[in-house]
C-alpha cells in the first residue's frame, strides 16, 4: 500500500489535502455569496476582488511596515469590511428595488475597478507571501507528512464557516437576520434597523472574503487575476450547492475542493473544468441544487 | 429582466417619430458606405461592425427575451478559433470557415443553453459564466488553439474563390454587408410572432407558461440563435485581424459586450450597435494613452450605467424624444 492510483501515497494526500484547502477558500466564499445575495439579493461579483485586497492588504502590510500575519488577520477583514460599507452604503443601496441582475453587473464593473487599479499598481506577477514563522515546516503522521500551514488554513476556515453557520442559524442575531432576508418591512417595523443590518451584513461578507485571502496568500501567488479566477469556480460552486443552506454551501464548498483534488490526481488536464462538468450534470439532474430549495 | 425599460409608442408624433427614425438610419448607413473614403481606418471600422454584430447577437437575449447571458465571448471565441484554424491549417474557403464557426457556436450554444434555462434570472447569468469558462480552459489546453499566442497569421483568402479579401476596401464591404443582414434580421425576428412571445416571456415568464407556450423551447431558440450570431461575429473578426486570441473566449469580453448593449441601450435595435462602436473607439483611443487604465475605465463607466444610466445613449434619445413628443 505505497501507491494509490499509480502515485505514491504521500503525493496523493498531498493533493487530497490541496484539494482540501482549496474547498475551503470556496467554502468562505460561497458561504459569504450565500449570505449577501440571501439580505440584498445581490449576486456579489466582487467577492473575489474583495478576496484578492484581502491577501494584498496582508502582503503590503508585511512587505511595507513590517505587520505579521496573525496581526493582518484581525486587520484585513476590517480593512475589507470598512470598504465594504463604502460600497453598500454609496452604490449597492440604489439597487434593492431593481431586477437582481444590476447588482451582479454593478459588482462585476467594481470588480475590474479593484482588478486595474491593483494590476496598475503591482504588476500582473506574483508576489510571495512568507509562510508565518509559528506554522512552518510539517508534522509527520506516519503514513504522511502534514505541511503545518495547510493544515492550519482547513482548520481555521472550517472553524470560520462553521462559526458563521452557529451564529446565523443559533443565535438571536442571527434570527433576526434571516427573519430580515424573509420580510424586510416587517422586521423594520419592530424597531430593528434593516438598511444598518444590510451594509453590516454586506460588510460582515465581504470581510470573510478578506480572511479567506489572508489565509490563501502563503498557500498561492498573491496576483491581482487570483480573485477573478476564483470566483467563477465559486458561482459553480454556488449553483451546485443552491444558495438556500449555509451549511449546504460549506459542504458543497469542501467537497468540490477534494474533487478537484482527486482529479488532479486522476486526470490532470481535467481538473481546471471538473467543477463546471460537475455543476451542469447536477443542473441536468436536479436543476435546483445539492442543497436548493425548487423555487 | 423586468426593469428594462421598453419605450411605449405614444400616440402623438408616432409617424414624424418613425421617419426621424428612418431618415437617420439613412443617414447612417450612407456614412458607413462612404466611410473608407472620407479618412475613416477600415480596419476599425470592421472590427467595430464586428463587435456591433455580436452586441446585437447579445441584444437578442438580454433585450427582447430578457435572458442575460455571462458567456457569450465563449461563443464568439470559439468560432474564431474554428474559422481561424479551418482557414489557417485546413486551407479552407473564407466562406466555410465562416460557416463551420457558426455552427460550432449554434452546436455550443445548444448544450450551453439545455444546461442554463434549467434556472432562471441570475442563476442564468451564473451558469453561462461558469460553462463559458470551461469553454476558455478547454481551449487554453487543446493544442489547436495554439495556447497563450494563439492562432496567427490566418489569411483573408478570396471569398467564393472571387472576391480578394485582402483587400482592405472589399473586406470592408463584405462586413457591411453581412452586418446589414444580421441587423435586418434581428429587426425582422423581434418584429415577428415569434419575436413576440420573446417578449411575453421578458414581461412576464410565468403567465407565457400560463397561455401555454413551451417557453424553454422559446429561449432556447433564441439562445441558439444570439449565439449562431455570436459565432459570426467571431469569424469574421478572426478574418478581418488574422488571428485568434485567448482573449475572444474570456470572461472580460463577455462582460464588455454586455457593457456595449447596456451603453448603448438594452432592447433597442441601434443601442448594442452605438454602444459597440462607443467602446471599442474608447479602448482604441485610450490603449496607447492609459495603459492598464482602460479596465478601471470600462468599470467606472459600468457603475456608472448601472446606476444612472439604465436606459443607454439610445434608450434615453428614445425617452427625451417621448417627453417631447408629449408635451
Amino acid at each position: 500500500m505505497t501507491e494509490i492510483f499509480g502515485l505514491p501515497i504521500q503525493a496523493f494526500l498531498g493533493q487530497l489535502l490541496l484539494g482540501l484547502v482549496n474547498g475551503s477558500f470556496y467554502a468562505m466564499l460561497s458561504l459569504g455569496l450565500a449570505v449577501i445575495f440571501g439580505l440584498l439579493g445581490i449576486v456579489n461579483f466582487a467577492h473575489g476582488a474583495l478576496y484578492m485586497i484581502g491577501a494584498y492588504v496582508a502582503w503590503i502590510s508585511l512587505d511595507k511596515f513590517g505587520v505579521n500575519y496573525w496581526f493582518a488577520l484581525i486587520l484585513s477583514p476590517l480593512v475589507v469590511g470598512a470598504l465594504g460599507v463604502v460600497i453598500e452604503r454609496l452604490l449597492l443601496r440604489h439597487l434593492y428595488k431593481l431586477d437582481p441582475l444590476y447588482g451582479l453587473l454593478l459588482t462585476f464593473g467594481l470588480a475590474l475597478i479593484f482588478e486595474g487599479v491593483f494590476r496598475d499598481q503591482f504588476g500582473v506577477s506574483g508576489q510571495q507571501y512568507a509562510v508565518p514563522e509559528l506554522l512552518r515546516g510539517a508534522t509527520d503522521l506516519g503514513f504522511m507528512t502534514l505541511p503545518n500551514y495547510r493544515a492550519w488554513v482547513v482548520v481555521a476556515s472550517l472553524t470560520i464557516c462553521l462559526g458563521t453557520w452557529y451564529v446565523i442559524e443559533k443565535t438571536s442575531l442571527g434570527a433576526t437576520l434571516r427573519a430580515g432576508t424573509e420580510n424586510p418591512a416587517l422586521v423594520q417595523a419592530f424597531g430593528i434597523n434593516v438598511p444598518v443590518m444590510v451594509t453590516l451584513t454586506y460588510a460582515g461578507g465581504a470581510a470573510l472574503a478578506a480572511i479567506a485571502g489572508v489565509l490563501a496568500a502563503p498557500v498561492i501567488q498573491v496576483t491581482p487575476l487570483m480573485g477573478s479566477n476564483l470566483i467563477i469556480v465559486v458561482f459553480a460552486v454556488v449553483v451546485i450547492g443552491g444558495m438556500g443552506s449555509i451549511l449546504g454551501s460549506i459542504l458543497t464548498g469542501v467537497m468540490l475542493g477534494l474533487v478537484e483534488g482527486l482529479t488532479k490526481v486522476l486526470y490532470p488536464e481535467a481538473s481546471s473544468i471538473v467543477v463546471f462538468v460537475i455543476m451542469a450534470i447536477v443542473l441536468v439532474i436536479r436543476p435546483a441544487g445539492l442543497f436548493g430549495k425548487e423555487m | 429582466m423586468n426593469a428594462v425599460v421598453t419605450p411605449a409608442a405614444p400616440t402623438t408624433g408616432k409617424l414624424i417619430g418613425r421617419r426621424i427614425g428612418i431618415i437617420t438610419w439613412l443617414v447612417v448607413f450612407a456614412f458607413l458606405l462612404i466611410a473608407p473614403f472620407v479618412g475613416v481606418y477600415p480596419v476599425f471600422m470592421m472590427k467595430a461592425l464586428c463587435f456591433a454584430i455580436f452586441a446585437c447577437a447579445f441584444n437578442l437575449l438580454i433585450g427582447y427575451t430578457g435572458l442575460l447571458s455571462f458567456g457569450h465571448a465563449s461563443f464568439m471565441g470559439s468560432a474564431a478559433y474554428a474559422t481561424g484554424w479551418l482557414v489557417r491549417s485546413a486551407h479552407l474557403s473564407p466562406e466555410l470557415g465562416v460557416l463551420a464557426g457558426i455552427l460550432l457556436a449554434a452546436a455550443l450554444g445548444l448544450v450551453v443553453g439545455l444546461i442554463a434555462i434549467r434556472r432562471q434570472g441570475i442563476y442564468f447569468a451564473m451558469i453561462t459564466l461558469a460553462m463559458a469558462q470551461m469553454i476558455y480552459f478547454i481551449c487554453l489546453q487543446m493544442p489547436f488553439t495554439g495556447g497563450e499566442d494563439g492562432l496567427q497569421g490566418v489569411p483573408r483568402g478570396s471569398l467564393f474563390g472571387l472576391l480578394p479579401l485582402n483587400n482592405d476596401l472589399v473586406m470592408y464591404y463584405v462586413v457591411l454587408t453581412v452586418f446589414v443582414a444580421v441587423f435586418l434580421a434581428i429587426v425582422r425576428i423581434v418584429h415577428s410572432p415569434y419575436g413576440q412571445i420573446l417578449k411575453a416571456i421578458r414581461e412576464n415568464e410565468p403567465r407565457a407558461v400560463s397561455l401555454g407556450y413551451d417557453v424553454d423551447r422559446y429561449k432556447l431558440l433564441a439562445f441558439v440563435l444570439s449565439t449562431a450570431l455570436a459565432g459570426l461575429a467571431g469569424s469574421l473578426k478572426t478574418l478581418v485581424l488574422g488571428f485568434a486570441t485567448l482573449s475572444d473566449v474570456h470572461w472580460s469580453l463577455s462582460g464588455e459586450v454586455i457593457l456595449m448593449t447596456l451603453l448603448g441601450g438594452m432592447g433597442t435595435f441601434a443601442g448594442p450597435v452605438v454602444g459597440a462602436v462607443t467602446i471599442i473607439g474608447l479602448q482604441n483611443f485610450l490603449a496607447d494613452r492609459v495603459g492598464s487604465w482602460v479596465t478601471v475605465i470600462i468599470g467606472v463607466i459600468f457603475v456608472f450605467c448601472v446606476l444612472a444610466f439604465r436606459r443607454g445613449i439610445v434608450g434615453e434619445l428614445v425617452a427625451w424624444r417621448q417627453r417631447r413628443g408629449d408635451r
